[in-house]
């Protein structure tokens, strides 16, 4: 199980684990891969493409979120046609829902926006799609608005593989996908939900958040989410 | 050397990126010796004059009228530059969009007045369907975001485009 393989990342010879990704190998060795869907803890799901690197040897990218290393493995975590991809993944994401910055409650929080302007991201070269959706506020105490949600699915996997709960799934396919509580009930009204609120904390972006806030005032404590399974491994 | 030329204006915004323009203080100075501005709301001109080298636009483009004058402003300008969200990512005036026009309107002028109701027409534009980025309505050179783009943003930005230099946001790159 720990036996130990040789990769390159950009050129540096690392040591790693054989079984873990790519990303996790990167990050334990400071080397940066942009990643949404991504949260330390949880199971990978590859969804939001941003994490895609190169693999010498492999005609095509492949997301580092999911891709095991192997001894001799080479990647490159950046280049011009990588960055062009990003870049796009990410103005898709602000084209498919209402991702209006100005009036979010996690506007300078999120990372979403860090994302875009990290990658430089000044506008939009694709049509917005505008869709007309809903803002659930049936919880007491948070609310979810579907404008802000990028369908990464760390809420879904936080509550399923964190709480046991598995309040939230994903429902319909492609640009239709929405989450979804308990078979399509209004959160308020999902009985397995234990209002724990580790959902939220998990969110990139404002989709999910604590009731009471306003404008660039909620923060989220998502290392708290990681921190619990990393203690729970010992057990 | 002649001065250039820099045209203001606002679409569908709140007047937030003039204000932040505002804000630039005794920074518009350095501009100033640099170029004339021909054209905005505190200029007494009533029509988007020929010959202009920067357009500074804010606003989403919403109306018959946002669109009329971001038509002529493109014509008659050299480089167009998209100041703030609302120009840059249609912002808060696209969160309409979902909603059909007519529903819109008399939400709000008939269903929602308490005096006079009725959705008015005269002497306003008729609204577009959606309210749209600038972009999508005329070639923009220059997006700079932001809710507003700040003073020092907007001050880099005008002091490369008259140099002559393409702006690079960098760390200034901000939405919200």
């Amino acid at each position: 199980m720990t036996e130990k393989v040789k990769v390159r990342i950009d050129g540096e010879v690392i040591a790693a684990t054989a079984g873990q990704t790519i990303l996790e190998v990167a990050r334990t060795n400071n080397k940066y891969i942009p990643a949404l869907c991504y949260m330390e803890g949880l199971s990978t799901v590859g969804a939001c493409r941003l994490c895609m690197v190169e693999v010498s040897g492999v005609a095509r990218l492949l997301p580092a979120c999911t891709t095991p290393v192997q001894e001799g493995l080479a990647v490159a975590t950046t280049s011009p046609q990588l960055e062009s991809y990003r870049k796009m993944a990410l103005e898709l994401l602000f084209a498919e829902r209402n991702h209006v910055c100005a009036v979010c409650v996690s506007s300078g929080h999120c990372e979403l926006q860090t994302l875009a302007q990290e990658h430089g991201v000044t506008s939009v070269r694709y049509p917005y799609s505008y869709p007309r959706l809903p803002v659930d506020t049936t919880h007491p105490r948070f609310v979810l608005d579907h404008n802000r949600c990028v369908l990464c699915s760390r809420c879904v996997r936080t509550c399923a593989e964190v709480e046991g709960a598995h309040v939230w799934d994903l429902a319909g396919r492609g640009v239709g996908s929405r989450l979804v509580s308990e078979l399509q009930r209004p959160w308020g009204e999902a009985t397995s939900c234990t209002s724990c609120g580790k959902c939220v904390q998990a969110c990139p972006t404002g989709a999910m958040a604590e009731k009471g806030f306003g404008v660039e005032e909620m923060t989220k404590r998502r290392a708290a989410v990681s921190r619990l399974t990393s203690m729970r491994e010992g057990e | 050397m002649d001065k250039a030329r820099i045209g203001t204006c606002w679409l569908d915004g709140c007047a937030g990126c003039h204000m932040s323009l505002l804000d630039t203080d005794e920074g518009i100075i350095a501009v100033l010796r640099k170029a004339d501005i021909v054209f905005g709301p505190l200029v007494d001109a009533q029509e988007w004059p020929e010959g202009v080298d920067v357009a500074i636009v804010e606003g989403a483009v919403s109306s018959q009228d946002d669109l009329k004058l971001a038509l002529t402003l493109r014509s008659r300008s050299r480089i167009v530059v998209a100041l703030g969200d609302c120009a840059v990512t249609g912002n808060v005036p696209s969160m309409r969009n979902g909603i059909p026009r007519r529903e819109l309107l008399e939400r709000i002028y008939v269903e929602g007045a308490t005096v006079c109701p009725g959705v008015p027409t005269d002497g306003v534009p008729a609204l577009l369907k959606q309210a749209e980025p600038l972009h999508s309505a005329i070639k923009v050179d220059v997006h700079v975001p932001g809710c507003p783009p700040k003073a020092n943003a907007i001050l880099m930005v005008l002091g490369d485009l008259l140099e002559g230099r393409e702006p690079d946001l960098g760390s200034k790159l901000r939405f919200g």
